[in-house]
């Protein structure tokens, strides 16, 4: 039995971009365990609903996250919505999961150029944010804005997306496929990169249940779950079937997520095939009064949403449930027995998203 | 088309005392705990805990109203990974989950100098 000692990690660490701190137990260079603390930047978002009535929560709940700043604003107006029964047009839905894809396709293409980035392949982290640029073109194209939209309301939405932005979207996403498709040989064929992923941090099926993971991260352990399965929004009229994965370690997460960009883009394209004519959003009178839990699928999995409203302008509660949140114990899993050298690309491999875990 | 799964989503209030008991029920049946959380409404905690079957996507809130001076037991033995949102719990709105043997982090899940902070002024 080798000497044990506690290393430090974090929370700051240049594969960090935000902070997370883990006192690693280890015997010579394997981890016995990983023991987290969070909890550097709380904002304590959910308790703007003493000050915040239930119409500018959406923008709060937008900037819970920096990368899934829309789908956060969308599931929390979806459980508005519920909660008062309101039924948003068809059009409305559409360009939900228009953006929604949007966002998918950045954050997937930031999280594979920080993950080139943690193995030390520095070319390939500048391609992937280069093709990312042009998803955020699209956002600015669209709503005027890169990365907070704002353009979720209770009964629908504040802006369309015209034939011809769409055009211009369908044009650039050609572009993008085949940009993807060649740092997608690279992240699925290269020895180094194979070397570096293939292996490490392998978690069964079984422990990912077990462990109550979500997303990209389950999938790639074989769990075939995917919350817009749930029918919300567009998805009723995209084919489309989860993307999963059985090997389980960060290459599976990788694959998972590079053919998930693809999805996204096959889905683009049927909404706009499929997107019918008409409003963007219904009139909405009254005050929430009641209670909704709704999930929707972000780039990082499945995020939960409960709200508790009581048919005045201030809610009882708002809560949001990440992804990250759930999946921290799997990353702690994939820590036993790993090597010190190979914490980066765990931590990488969930996609971890603290400052939507400390909202 | 792409398949739909339109579950029916069911609503359990249940006695805090029944809590371990239909955790195990829950874990018994393949369920995933989704989420936990808490509101104070009206004087009292409402705990609010989401399982989940991976399968259906069937979502069953199981909800707990209890007096602040009560207290909970912790669903940790049968989900671990409720160690997260026990300690949230406690740390934001000062619920008193025992039985937290291991998994009691001692508010320091978030580094927050205020105690309590979500829990109304009126009632720290």
């Amino acid at each position: 039995m080798g000497k044990r000692k506690v290393v430090p990690f974090g929370p700051q660490h240049p594969v960090l971009p935000e902070p997370i701190h883990l006192d690693l137990v280890m015997e010579d260079e394997k981890i016995l365990e990983a023991v987290p603390n969070i909890g550097f930047v709380h904002r304590g978002l959910e308790g703007l609903i003493e000050k915040k009535d239930f119409n500018e929560l959406i923008y709060i709940a937008e900037r819970t996250c920096g990368i899934c700043s829309y789908q956060h604003g969308m599931g929390y107006t979806e459980t508005l919505e519920q909660i008062m029964g309101v039924e948003i047009p068809d059009r409305a839905k559409f360009l939900r999961s228009t953006w929604s894809e949007l966002g998918r396709l950045h954050s997937h293409l930031l999280w594979l150029g920080l993950l080139a980035d943690g193995f030390g392949f520095e070319s390939l982290f500048y391609e992937c944010w280069r093709i990312r640029e042009k998803i955020l073109d699209l956002h600015e194209l669209t709503v005027g804005a890169r990365l907070i939209f704002s353009v979720n309301k209770v009964g629908g939405v504040l802006r369309d997306i015209t034939p011809e932005m769409q055009k211009t979207i369908l044009e650039t996403l050609d572009v993008v496929e085949e940009e993807v498709k060649n740092i997608q040989k690279t992240f699925l064929y290269d020895y180094s990169v194979q070397s570096r992923l293939k292996g490490i941090g392998v978690l069964s099926l079984q422990q990912v249940h077990d462990l109550g993971c979500a997303g990209p991260f389950a999938r790639a352990s074989g769990l075939n779950l995917d919350m817009r399965k749930l029918g919300y929004d567009a998805y009723p009229y995209i084919d489309f079937e989860p993307i999963i994965s059985t090997d389980g370690d960060c290459f599976a997460r990788c694959d998972v997520r590079t053919r998930e960009i693809f999805q996204s883009i096959d889905i683009i394209r049927q909404i706009f095939a499929k997107m019918p004519e008409g409003d963007i959003a219904v009139p909405v009178k009254g005050m929430p009064n009641g209670e909704a839990t709704v999930r929707i699928e972000q780039p990082r999995g499945e995020a939960v949403y409960y709200v508790k409203g009581n048919g005045k302008k201030l809610l009882d509660r708002m809560r949001i449930r990440t992804p990250t949140f759930a999946n921290l114990p799997g990353l702690l899993e994939t820590m036993k027995g790993a090597d010190l050298s190979d914490v980066p690309l765990l931590i990488l491999s969930i996609d971890p998203c603290i400052s939507c875990t400390e909202r | 088309m792409a398949e739909v799964i339109h579950p029916e989503d069911e609503l359990r209030v249940i006695d805090w005392n029944l809590l371990l008991e239909t955790a195990m029920e829950m874990k018994n049946a393949g369920l995933r705990l989704s989420q936990a959380c808490v509101s104070y409404v009206a004087g009292k905690y409402e705990l609010v805990y989401s399982f989940v079957n991976d399968e259906t996507y069937k979502l069953t809130n199981v909800k707990v109203i209890m007096e602040t001076t009560d207290w909970i037991p912790s669903i940790c033995a049968f989900y671990p990974y409720a160690l997260f949102y026990e300690n949230e719990m406690k740390e934001l709105y000062g619920v008193d989950v025992r039985m937290m043997e291991g998994t009691d982090l001692n508010n320091k899940l978030y580094r927050i100098r205020e105690t309590t902070p979500l829990l109304p002024k009126e009632k720290k």
